[in-house]
């Protein structure tokens, strides 16, 4: 069964901009998904439909089978989201934003208390249950949004760039938990503005931008696309010209760092041969770009140009 | 429907205005204490008796009442509107909880608030005057029904207002000149015939003689003429909200 499936999905705003023009989209049941896209591309429109936040012009969303339409609660029974921006009562403390969400979802007091618990030691909260919210720092607010999303088990979660502005310790221990929380059978969907973070944890992917879906495969899928991949070279020695080296696109950035385009076709070892031959001492590697990065400029700045 | 969802909101509701005692229960204590120590022991002394009752006796049940619809107006209001723009409310708009339950759930947090006030002040007019309630089923009853139609009106205007001023117009032009002028502190009897008839069209008029009848058992106006004018605000602002809230005017996009 698919978690979430999309039909057509269309939203005019009352300005007459059209956010989504008419999209489908299908994830299967414990899938971890990313939702890309640029900002103002409808990423944000499409979770606000699928968590009722944001009426649609046109089009369906069924969660888990359960039409958002006609089986409206069953359908929001299934999901938990996390958003963007913070949004939980400031002045209440860590425990009662948790034991209320449970309360909406019907849950009754005895398991929300036990959920609650739960949630908060599962995101290391637990020591700050009777903390007011606004003391929080900008780390643990996220993480009480997830504990949040999670306290009525749901069956897809939603992250809406649940890392943003977060330190990278933070947001790796995040990737760690959303992965847990993934293992354990919750589909997540992920949207997201850091590619490497989309491109280490998702499995599947979905690249919308201005209104459409202009991409839509499995990420091993999408990566083996890439013909290129762009390295940076450190030099132990600083030379006045690059290497020319036929096939390969090599530019000095700097006397001592080298820019180097390889093709799939040709891979690295020709390269580090060339280099070796050369006495040219190479200290370390690195992706000039996040590969999946290189692809999403490509796919956006593709259709970009189409439409102009 | 989700009892639970609708016990956690009035639970929440309850616990944020007790929370806030000093903002929500203090100041009406001390400006009804004020008003029944000016007009009613300074001022009532010289004006004597209206419809055979003391001037204290007659604005006791006016001053509660107003009480009521100040507290029930202003507890929606203020709660919705914050939790609307803290985007609180994404928490229940996400969840598998109805518009009734949210409904319900914010209106009864108004109505104990009014209510709960209600009592405060009538404990403070207690010490003021001797009065003895003559129907508490007519006073509880509209005393329900105005903290209802109240809660009802300060709930619309939380889901149309745009900002907090927007929240502020309605108590301070609409609904303080209409208690002021529905009757709490004089009959309206007493006003030129003109102004009698421009006071019937005020609805707060109805509530606070038919709170004064049970009371005191005096109106200027026909009880049940009051409780169906009130009964029919009620149902009509009902249905206003949840269809509102059905094209999540103000809440979604």
């Amino acid at each position: 069964m698919n978690a979430l499936s999309i039909s057509q999905l269309r939203k005019v705003y009352s300005n007459g901009f059209e956010a989504l023009k008419g999209i489908d989209l299908d994830v299967e049941e414990g899938d971890f998904f990313a939702l890309l896209g640029p900002n103002g591309a409808g990423k944000s429109t499409a979770i606000g439909i699928i968590s009722s936040l944001v009426n649609e012009t046109s089009g369906s969303v069924t969660i888990f089978g359960h039409d958002l339409q006609k089986h409206r609660n069953q359908a929001k029974s299934c999901l938990g989201l996390v958003p963007q921006e913070v949004n939980f009562n400031q002045f209440d403390t860590v425990k009662n934003i948790l034991l209320n969400q449970a309360g909406y979802y019907g849950m009754s007091r005895k398991l929300a208390s036990a959920r609650t618990e739960h949630c908060l030691k599962q995101m290391d909260l637990w020591d700050k249950r009777d903390t007011i919210s606004r003391r929080l720092s900008g780390g643990m607010k996220r993480r009480v949004m997830i504990a949040r999303a999670m306290v009525h088990a749901p069956k897809l979660l939603i992250l809406d760039e649940p890392t943003a502005g977060v330190d990278i310790e933070i947001r790796r221990s995040m990737w760690a938990m959303m992965q847990d929380v993934n293992q354990q059978g919750t589909t997540i969907i992920l949207t997201t503005h850091y590619l490497e973070e989309a491109e280490s944890l998702c499995r599947n992917i979905a690249i919308i931008d201005q209104g459409r879906i202009v991409e839509n495969s499995s990420m091993s899928q999408l990566l083996a696309r890439l013909q290129v991949e762009h390295f940076v070279l450190d030099l132990a020695e600083a030379l006045i010209t690059p290497p020319d080296l036929e096939g390969y696109q090599i530019e000095l950035v700097s006397p001592k760092v080298m820019s180097v385009a390889v093709p799939k076709t040709k891979g690295l070892n020709q390269l580090f041969n060339y280099l070796t031959q050369h006495n040219i001492q190479v200290l370390s590697l690195k992706n000039k770009t996040n590969r999946l990065e290189q692809l999403f400029m490509d796919l956006v700045q593709a259709k970009t140009s189409r439409v102009e | 429907m989700n009892f639970t969802a609708y016990n956690t909101i009035v639970v929440k509701e309850i616990y944020r205005f007790l929370r806030i005692w000093p903002q929500t229960l203090l100041p009406p204590a001390i400006s009804t204490a004020l008003y029944f120590l000016i007009f009613g022991k300074l001022i009532g002394d010289r004006i004597g008796t209206i419809s055979g009752a003391s001037y204290m006796d007659y604005i006791v049940p006016g001053v509660i009442l107003m009480s009521v619809i100040n507290q029930s107006y202003s507890n929606v209001v203020s709660s919705f509107y914050s939790t609307k723009f803290q985007h609180n409310i994404e928490e229940l708009l996400v969840a598998p909880v109805s518009n009734v339950v949210i409904l319900a759930g914010y209106i009864t947090g108004g109505i104990l608030r009014g209510l709960l006030v209600g009592f405060v002040v009538a404990f403070i007019a207690m010490l003021f005057s001797e009065v003895v309630v003559q129907n508490v089923s007519i006073a509880l009853l509209i005393a329900l029904m105005t903290a209802t139609m109240f809660s009802l009106a300060g709930f619309i205007n939380a889901q149309l207002a745009e900002s907090f001023d927007a929240i502020s117009l309605i108590p301070n032009f609409v609904l303080t000149p209409l208690s002021y002028l529905g009757g709490v502190f004089y009959s309206v009897s007493m006003l030129p015939s003109v102004w009698q008839i421009i006071s019937m069209g005020n609805p707060i008029l109805y509530m606070v003689n038919a709170f004064r009848f049970g009371f005191i058992g005096v109106t200027d106006v026909d009880i049940q003429l009051a409780f169906m004018m009130t009964g029919g605000f009620i149902v009509v602002m009902t249905i206003f909200s949840l269809f509102l809230l059905h094209k999540g005017t103000g809440l979604k996009q």
